[in-house]
């Protein structure tokens, strides 16, 4: 199918957050991939509707977590066993016990880093420039509009079959969001 | 009678029991809800008694500056702590804001795991509470130090001097831990402002406004995929938040805990810091969440419900308090031990008999008033509690530190310690400065969280009920279809 090569996609406006998921649901049974939804809360099956099943986040912050104790306790056993050992009385260099505190705030520290840095990175954010921001009435979207955006990359896309079948989803409004 | 069943059916729809007042007022859409909160922040002009407050509040932290400056100029003599009292105001006030921070988190991160829907209104606040008082506290034990231009040593960095932080001291527990907390707190507070600030974006009317909240948004357009990963991300973070939170005050308490000093020697001092903690912290938020709901007329956001819930989990936290006070009272009589049995006489009847038994009166007579149904919804009630409690936690740690130290072993060592005004500007400066931070985050930013708020309201959840034919195939039109449409 032909598209307009300035066309990001079809923006369709709906009332609450039943609509656009159930009209989210047939958009992907009929078989687009290309699309996201707009919308002003996190709506539980929302994404799951436009076939968004699973994320990584929590094994970023697995492996961030585990990265801060682990360079947390090697650093306390490095700086007192290695680098700057103090013989008190013969007491062992290694008191781990000792390091379990700074070990601990190291796991959680890098562990918050990993899921507010790795939210925003695989969210692609800071994004200072996205089309979906030029379709009239978006700045409904953060306060109480939901909106389902088909792409205009998605190989079943057609400027004007797309639109008809956001129509015929009960969409109040459907609209050209260029680049 | 219809009226009654109509409540108690929008009751029940708002997922609260029978009888239960929910958690928000009724009559609310997504968009009322959104303009109601963003309103705050963007009407033109700042009401009069905002400027009064804040004005106030400047003054007050003023004087905090002044007394830095004249402290870093003449050193921390200018206080009243020395030997054997070496620790006083300064670590009494950095107990104490520490503390207040804890009801934040546990507001912010615990209620969440526990699926408490009434933490919505008051988290965001409560929130920007850990993290100004986090700032008010980090200013002592930096200052104590009493060469602040150097506290970088604390931190482990590789030195022209080879030299290293001993990690088996319970200071450097306490420099982890508070940094840690107050950058967790940060990001937490940040992470949860992130799709609020792209609704300021959308609704401000000026272009520098939009800008300004556009670029902290970074760009947030509310994408399904993108909400799904906040989500796991939010909660992972409530979930990494909860045990720091107890780690926090635990760590604080073994800086006493840890040493031989009469009076903190004591296993009992992580949970019953925690406690007291939640108990200052709950306390701080009722004290500033009456005259702000008032005052912006968010009555309908925090509501009786809200107010009455604190009030029993302070009840709850106070009375695990009076258990710590007890145990203390329990353990200097059966350790048989001398030295732990003088602290506890000198602390009950020895010159500072009267901040010990005003610290009773505060912190455990007083708010047994709670036990009340009827002194639990009066509004006043709750506010005169809560500033006894406020003052009772400030007179624990005062009570803790002070009587502990200035009669210890030996006589001849002993010695009484006595505030100048320098320790009371410092106080009182951080509270100033607390509450300017408070002034300028509810002028600047949304106080409560509106994208959570809009799921209290039950439209908020999507449901099955609507025309959801999985298995019916939707009609396609044909291509190059009515032209009409795409007008």
């Amino acid at each position: 199918m032909k598209k307009e090569p300035d066309l990001y996609g079809l923006l369709a406006e709906f009332d609450s957050p039943t609509a656009i998921v159930s009209a989210a649901e047939r958009v992907y049974e009929a078989g687009y991939r290309n699309m996201d939804a707009y919308t002003p809360f996190a709506i539980e099956g929302l994404a799951e509707a436009i076939g968004f099943r699973k994320n990584s986040i929590a094994l970023v912050v697995l492996v961030s977590g585990l990265i801060g104790g682990l360079s947390g306790l090697g650093l306390q056993i490095w700086t007192s066993a290695i680098a700057y050992p103090l013989n008190i009385g013969g007491r062992p260099l290694i008191s781990w016990p000792s390091f379990i505190p700074a070990t601990f705030e190291m796991t959680i520290l890098l562990a918050a880093f990993g899921a507010v840095l790795g939210m925003l990175a695989l969210n692609g954010l800071p994004m200072p420039y996205h089309p979906v921001f030029n379709a009239p009435r978006f700045e409904l979207a953060s306060r109480s509009h939901f909106f389902l955006c088909v792409e205009s990359k998605d190989p079943k896309f057609d400027p004007v079959a797309t639109r008809q079948l956001l129509l015929s989803l009960g969409a109040n409004e459907v609209s050209d969001v260029e680049h | 009678m219809a009226d009654t069943l109509k409540e108690s059916k929008a009751a029940e729809l708002r997922g609260t029991p029978f009888g239960r007042p929910p958690v928000i007022g009724p009559g609310y859409t997504f968009a009322s809800i959104t303009d109601k909160i963003a309103s705050i922040v963007l009407r033109k002009g700042t009401p009069r008694g905002w400027l009064v407050g804040f004005g106030i509040s400047f003054v007050f932290t003023m004087i905090l500056m002044n007394t830095i400056a004249y402290l870093v100029l003449t050193g921390i003599g200018i206080w009243g702590n020395n030997i054997p009292v070496g620790w006083a105001f300064d670590i009494i006030n950095f107990v104490w804001w520490i503390g207040i921070g804890h009801a934040g988190t546990l507001i912010s991160a615990i209620l969440l795991l526990l699926r408490q829907s009434w933490r919505t209104s008051i988290n965001r606040f409560a929130e920007a509470m850990t993290l100004f008082a986090v700032a008010c506290a980090g200013i002592f034990p930096a200052f104590h130090t009493g060469r602040p231009w150097l506290d970088y040593w604390l931190f482990p960095y590789p030195n022209a001097m080879g030299m290293w932080p001993n990690f088996r001291s319970p200071l450097m527990w306490d420099v982890f831990a508070v940094s840690t907390y107050a950058t967790v707190s940060l990001l937490f507070w940040f992470i949860g402002l992130i799709p609020d600030l792209a609704t300021l974006r959308d609704r401000a009317q000026k272009k520098s406004v939009r800008i300004i909240y556009g670029a902290l948004a970074l760009g947030w357009r509310g994408s399904a995929r993108h909400w799904h990963r906040y989500e796991t991300a939010y909660l992972l973070l409530a979930g990494l938040s909860t045990p720091l939170v107890l780690s926090v005050h635990s760590i604080v308490s073994f800086d006493f805990a840890i040493g031989i000093i009469p009076g903190w020697h004591t296993t009992v001092f992580p949970p019953y810091f925690v406690a007291g903690a939640i108990y200052a912290g709950f306390a701080m938020v009722l004290t500033l969440a009456i005259p702000i709901r008032k005052y912006y007329g968010l009555e309908d956001f925090i509501t009786q419900r809200h107010l009455r819930n604190m009030a029993k989990v302070m009840l709850a936290t106070g009375l695990i308090v009076g258990y710590g006070y007890l145990l203390e009272l329990f353990t200097s009589w059966y350790s048989a031990n001398t030295y732990e049995g003088f602290m506890m006489k000198n602390r009950i009847t020895g010159p500072y008999w009267y901040m010990y038994w005003l610290l009773i009166l505060c912190n455990i007579a007083v708010p047994q008033v709670l036990w009340s149904k009827r002194m639990r919804d009066s509004i006043p009630v709750l506010f005169t509690v809560s500033m006894f409690i406020n003052l009772g936690m400030w007179l624990e740690r005062f009570v803790i530190i002070v009587t502990s130290l200035h009669r210890d072993f030996l006589p001849s060592s002993w010695g009484m310690y006595r505030p100048t005004i320098f320790d009371f500007s410092m106080l009182f400066g951080t509270v100033g400065l607390f509450l300017t931070l408070i002034f300028l985050f509810i002028r600047f930013l949304p106080m409560i969280a509106i994208f959570e708020m809009k799921t209290l309201l039950p439209e908020s959840k999507a449901t099955e009920a609507a025309p959801h034919s999985s298995r019916e195939k939707p009609v396609l039109p044909k291509a190059g279809g009515p032209q009409e449409s795409l007008a």
